[in-house]
């Protein structure tokens, strides 16, 4: 029998306050798993008319997969959720990709007629699971030259693009960083980025249990004087510092996800409709500009140029790695387009939660921006990818 | 003054209150959050003693202060609330005055969270006793998890009262029948615990939440009601006729069980009874008296003392060798096929999950036993204490055989075939032609001779008694008995057996009918003593009230089994004749097959007094209570004279755990301590003032 795509819709995403990783922050004492199950249990909560059992995955990504954060960590969080057994789930690694991964690969599942609703999320608690935690590169990489020996060091592979394109400049990426730590001021001070808050409790040996309810990371204050004056720990004399980067970070997100039959039927209400998905391969030493290609070959394939694209959600794991997607599409340094609640630089970056925050905030843009018909979410991955999705608001003017 | 008592609890383990700001949702303001720690994990429990509350009271104070919050919560570390008052200091306590400040330190620095001037939200996230309870209940509004496994106010179990709030507040807050389960009833049934959603059911919690975001959602609710979004709903409490009824219903129930023998149940219910019409002030003052008094008492003395015996020496049995010579236990062999057999085939599939074999030389009395045993399993299964996997994997290990060969891979075989040495004899020589040397053989007997069953083995050295109470599922306690030749290795390896089985051990002497059987039993001699001398049976079934036993001594032989009873009697009167006679008319009345004195409406048997009637020298109740007590010191001293056990200790966790005898009397040697009959009849005490009575 032919078979029909249905069309994939987001419903509704969720996240944890992100803090900063390390014996100080937030989350020192609190487990990577906790973290996703009160995102996955708010999420249900605030979707009421979604019955649990109806839930066919639970698709959850971390990069380290050990200790709080392995043991099938989509499956271990649906259990320890609470949602019924009969809900199955698994562990996604695409790096910093991971939650985007876990959305693009359910979401195929329920276009293809496999699953009816899922849920997609991730998790990177930093502070638990330093970046690289128990790696052991095959020696071929660099006996064979198949990588540069910079490529498993984010930041250097993000020097690595300073190189590549030096009109931008580390005033250029500083100023950007500014700019991002501004907006992200402003969409708290104006009450953007609280409603997809999970307050979750946090504990301290030395203080007790408290609740965390902001994220941790912003210096809403920074100026290019503060950013001129720190180190450049990846090279001496080098553009990339703490300031013009993501921190490290710890954090979950989760989403939900449904044909959009279903949603109706389960009186679910949509924001975004997923078009397309892309993923690509780039040198890995300079991964920062993976979503280029990425971001190509979707709007080819969609017959879409960057004209038609009304909001991008840009993950900032570098100001260096935005600029150079920016300068590729011909797009300003300030389009207003862009992140238009600030991005990673200010809110921090727990990686594999990271693509699921970007399409909370674009759904919710979408829906105050019912003019804008179509946005992107995208990001840069390790080891030289990029990945891009596209998505439809479903409340855009044009339609009605 | 909490300098003093601070000083009585030196080496206090300090539960700390440590306050951290939490922003509220939905704007509700900030929240003062305290959390009580005492720094260890949930294996130690956080608990108040002076230090700790102390601490608290300046949190409080700092709070008090404060004028930017909305509200103040309380809750505990991960798994644990808090478990009630630092017991650890009271057996030092000398002084009247000094226990009189452990009441109203507790009052004083817990009353502060219902008089501040913001509302107070006490979140039970684990388990919460006693003082624990009670700090919660000071609280404006309370929450309680979904998973909390044990929730309760312990103390008169214990010998003390509810005195930091419990007798006043919780009838106040949920009235006082409900209030009763918890203070009275739940305690009398060997300290019952509520679950998280008892505590709800009951009205002690506002509202209960899941234990996956217990706090985030306790908090979502607190904020809530604050901005007075929720309103909270409470049952008015009917301080009328159903007040005084259930007090009433509670006194009589009391007065039944314990005839007043133990004070504290008293005393918590004359609390409740009179917290309708107090004062708050009235309240908390009458629970600092009521406490100083109990604290200053032997009866809770005892209850620590008894307490700290289960607690921990049930756990280290005094004796047991090191248990690295324990062998590994793989399969069981059970000789015989009847209903103990059976019960034990049971209780090793349960425990150690390993195959299980009886044998029986009868194939229909095989079946029959496996037959309960499979029964039995079915039964967990209905009740839904196992699921049907587990069933199946049960009843798949519990197998029988006719021949003994099946015993070849066996590395324990416990017998339960007639009480007869020749018998007993007979079937560890068959067993031992199949089992390896190593393999353990061990007695159910109750009460013949260890030694001598192994005396005629290949191996002696492997045979160990292994004394359970019936029912055997039920009774937690296990007497293993080391004959001469019992080696360390065997030893080791029946109370590794014995810790898988769950059952508190106690290491005993190969000597007559052990521990809690001789004890009974000699209690036992001297009421039918009575009753042949003449005394009715229903002066001598009241004589033991005053000590608040489990049940009378002729109920309890009507439980037992009289011809059980008798044979018990029969091996004690062939090993100390002068003490335990065999009286004539009770061996009529074993032969009468009675069953015992009761019909089944409880009223006496006719027949019975009959067979017992025709003494001329009648006692009085006070007569025969002395007589047994007198009795009981005298058998207490010689068994411990003849090592049957380490300690006087061991019989108190004996009598506590194969009895039931209660908490108030430590078991029985405090009691023949401070009633003087120890020192009367033996010349001396079984423990040194202070150990489980007032300091001296």
């Amino acid at each position: 029998m032919p078979r029909t795509a249905r069309d994939v819709v987001f419903v509704d995403g969720v996240r944890t306050p992100f803090g900063k990783a390390g014996p100080k922050g937030l989350y020192a004492e609190t487990r990577a798993d906790d973290m996703v199950v009160r995102a996955i249990r708010e999420l249900m909560r605030r979707n009421p008319s979604l019955p649990p059992e109806r839930v066919d995955e639970v698709a959850v990504a971390a990069t380290t997969q050990t200790g709080d954060q392995g043991l099938t960590i989509g499956r271990s969080a649906a259990v320890l959720a609470g949602l019924p057994k009969s809900v199955p789930g698994y562990a996604i690694d695409r790096m910093c990709a991971g939650g985007m991964t876990a959305v693009t690969t359910t979401a195929a599942g329920i276009s293809f007629g496999s699953y009816d609703v899922a849920l997609a999320g991730g998790v990177e608690h930093m502070g638990r699971h330093p970046m690289g935690e128990g790696v052991d590169p095959n020696p071929r990489f660099l006996a064979d030259k198949l990588v540069d020996p910079s490529a498993l060091v984010m930041g250097t592979t993000a020097e690595n693009l300073h190189d590549r394109f030096p009109q931008i400049t580390k005033e250029r990426a500083d100023a950007y960083a500014v700019r991002s730590q501004q907006k992200v001021a402003a969409a708290y001070q104006a009450g953007k980025i609280q409603p997809d808050l999970v307050p979750t409790a946090i504990r301290s040996a030395e203080k007790g249990w408290g609740l965390a309810t902001e994220d941790e990371p912003p210096r809403p204050g920074t100026t290019m004087e503060d950013l001129a004056r720190l180190k450049t720990p990846f090279r001496v004399h080098g553009n990339v510092t703490a300031g013009n980067a993501a921190g490290l970070n710890d954090g979950a997100t989760a989403c939900l996800l449904a044909a959009e039959d279903v949603a109706r039927e389960l009186g679910l209400t949509p924001r975004m409709r997923l078009v397309d998905f892309a993923f690509a391969g780039v040198e890995p030493e300079v991964m920062g500009v993976g979503p280029v290609p990425a971001t190509e070959k979707l709007l080819a394939r969609n017959s879409l140029t960057m004209d038609d694209i009304g909001l991008i959600e840009i993950n900032e794991a570098f100001a260096v790695q935005v600029l150079a997607f920016l300068e590729h599409f011909k797009i300003a340094d300030d389009d207003p387009r862009v992140n238009p609640w600030g991005g990673a630089i200010a809110f921090g970056h727990p990686l594999a939660s990271s693509g699921v925050r970007l399409m909370t905030q674009l759904s919710r843009l979408f829906e105050e921006r019912t003019d804008v018909r179509y946005g992107l979410t995208t990001m840069c991955v390790g080891m030289g990818m990029g990945g891009t999705v596209l998505w439809e608001n479903v409340n855009w003017e044009g339609a009605k | 003054m909490s300098a003093d008592i601070t000083k009585i609890f030196e080496g206090e383990v300090v539960t700390h209150a440590r306050v951290r700001d939490v922003q509220l949702p939905f704007g509700a303001g900030t929240l003062a959050l305290i959390t009580l720690d005492n720094g260890f994990d949930h294996t130690k429990p956080s608990t108040f003693g002076p230090a700790g509350l102390t601490e608290l009271n300046a949190a409080l104070d700092a709070i008090a202060e404060r004028d930017d919050i909305v509200a103040v919560g309380v809750t505990g570390k991960p798994f644990i609330f808090a478990v009630g008052a630092d017991l650890k200091g009271v057996p030092l306590v000398s002084r009247r005055e000094d226990a009189l400040a452990i009441g109203k330190l507790g009052h004083d620095v817990f009353r502060r969270l219902g008089e501040l001037k913001v509302p107070s939200f006490a979140y039970y996230n684990g388990a919460a006793m006693g003082g624990g309870v009670e700090i919660g209940l000071h609280c404006t509004y309370r929450t309680v998890s979904r998973n909390v496994p044990a929730m309760s106010l312990p103390e008169a179990f214990l010998g003390l009262v509810p005195g930091w709030g419990g007798t006043y507040l919780l009838p106040n807050l949920i009235g006082a029948e409900k209030a009763l389960k918890v203070v009275i009833d739940n305690p009398l049934a060997q300290n019952k615990q509520l679950k998280g959603q008892q505590a709800y059911d009951l009205g002690i919690a506002d509202a209960i939440f899941d234990a996956a975001d217990f706090l985030e959602e306790s908090l979502a609710w607190t904020a809530r009601v604050l901005k007075g979004e929720i309103e909270v709903k409470r049952p008015e409490v009917d301080k009328g006729k159903a007040w005084d009824d259930a007090v009433n219903m509670a006194r009589w129930t009391l007065e039944g069980k314990l005839h007043g023998a133990a004070p504290s149940y008293v005393r918590a219910l004359d609390l409740v009874a009179a917290a309708k019409d107090r004062s708050r002030d009235e309240g908390f003052a009458a629970e600092d008296e009521a406490l100083a008094d109990l604290i200053m008492s032997d009866e809770l003395r005892s209850g620590l003392y008894a307490f700290d015996l289960v607690q921990k020496r049930a756990k280290r049995p005094a004796g047991a060798p090191d248990k690295a010579l324990a062998r590994k236990v793989t399969k069981v062999g059970v000789v015989g096929a009847g209903l103990m057999a059976s019960q034990l085939a049971l209780l090793f599939a349960r425990r150690l999950e390993v195959p299980v074999v009886l044998t029986d030389l009868d194939q229909e009395r095989l079946d029959k036993g496996v037959g309960y045993a499979h029964g039995e399993v079915d039964k967990l299964l209905g009740k839904g204490r196992i699921s049907a996997d587990k069933a199946n994997r049960l009843k798949a290990l519990i197998t029988g055989s006719l021949t003994k060969d099946a015993f070849a891979d066996a590395d324990f075989v416990i017998e339960a075939v007639f009480e007869e040495m020749s018998v007993k004899q007979k079937v560890f020589a068959e067993v031992e032609e199949y089992v390896s040397p190593e393999a353990i053989l061990a007695t159910n007997t109750s009460s013949l001779s260890v030694s001598e069953m192994a005396s005629k083995l290949k191996h002696p050295e492997r045979v160990v008694g292994f004394h359970f109470f019936n029912p055997v599922a039920v009774l937690p306690l296990l007497e293993i008995v080391r004959g001469e030749q019992t080696d360390d290795a065997a030893l080791a390896t029946a109370f590794a057996v014995g810790k898988q089985l769950k059952k508190s051990c106690v290491l005993v002497k190969d000597a007559p009918a052990f521990v809690v059987n001789r004890i009974l039993l000699r209690l036992m001699a001297e009421i039918i003593q009575a009753v042949d001398e003449g005394t009715p049976i229903e002066v001598a079934e009241r004589a033991a009230n005053p000590l608040g036993l489990p049940m009378p001594p002729f109920v309890l032989m009507g439980l037992v089994g009289p011809a059980i009873a008798l044979h018990v009697n029969e091996t004690l009167h062939g090993a100390f004749p002068e003490r335990f006679p065999l009286s004539e008319k009770f061996g009529k009345f074993v032969a009468a097959g009675k069953r015992g004195v009761y019909l089944p409406d409880f009223t006496l048997d006719p027949e019975a007094v009959e067979l017992f009637a025709g003494g001329d020298r009648p006692s009085t109740e006070e007569q025969v209570l002395e007589r047994a007590l007198k009795a009981l010191a005298e058998e207490i001293r010689l068994m411990l004279d003849e090592g049957v056990v380490a300690a006087p200790e061991d019989i108190d966790l004996c009598m506590i755990l194969g009895a039931g005898w209660p908490f108030h009397l430590g078991g029985i040697t405090p009691y023949l301590d401070r009633s003087g009959i120890a020192e009367q009849v033996t010349g001396r005490r079984f423990l040194e003032p202070g150990v489980a009575s007032l300091p001296a």
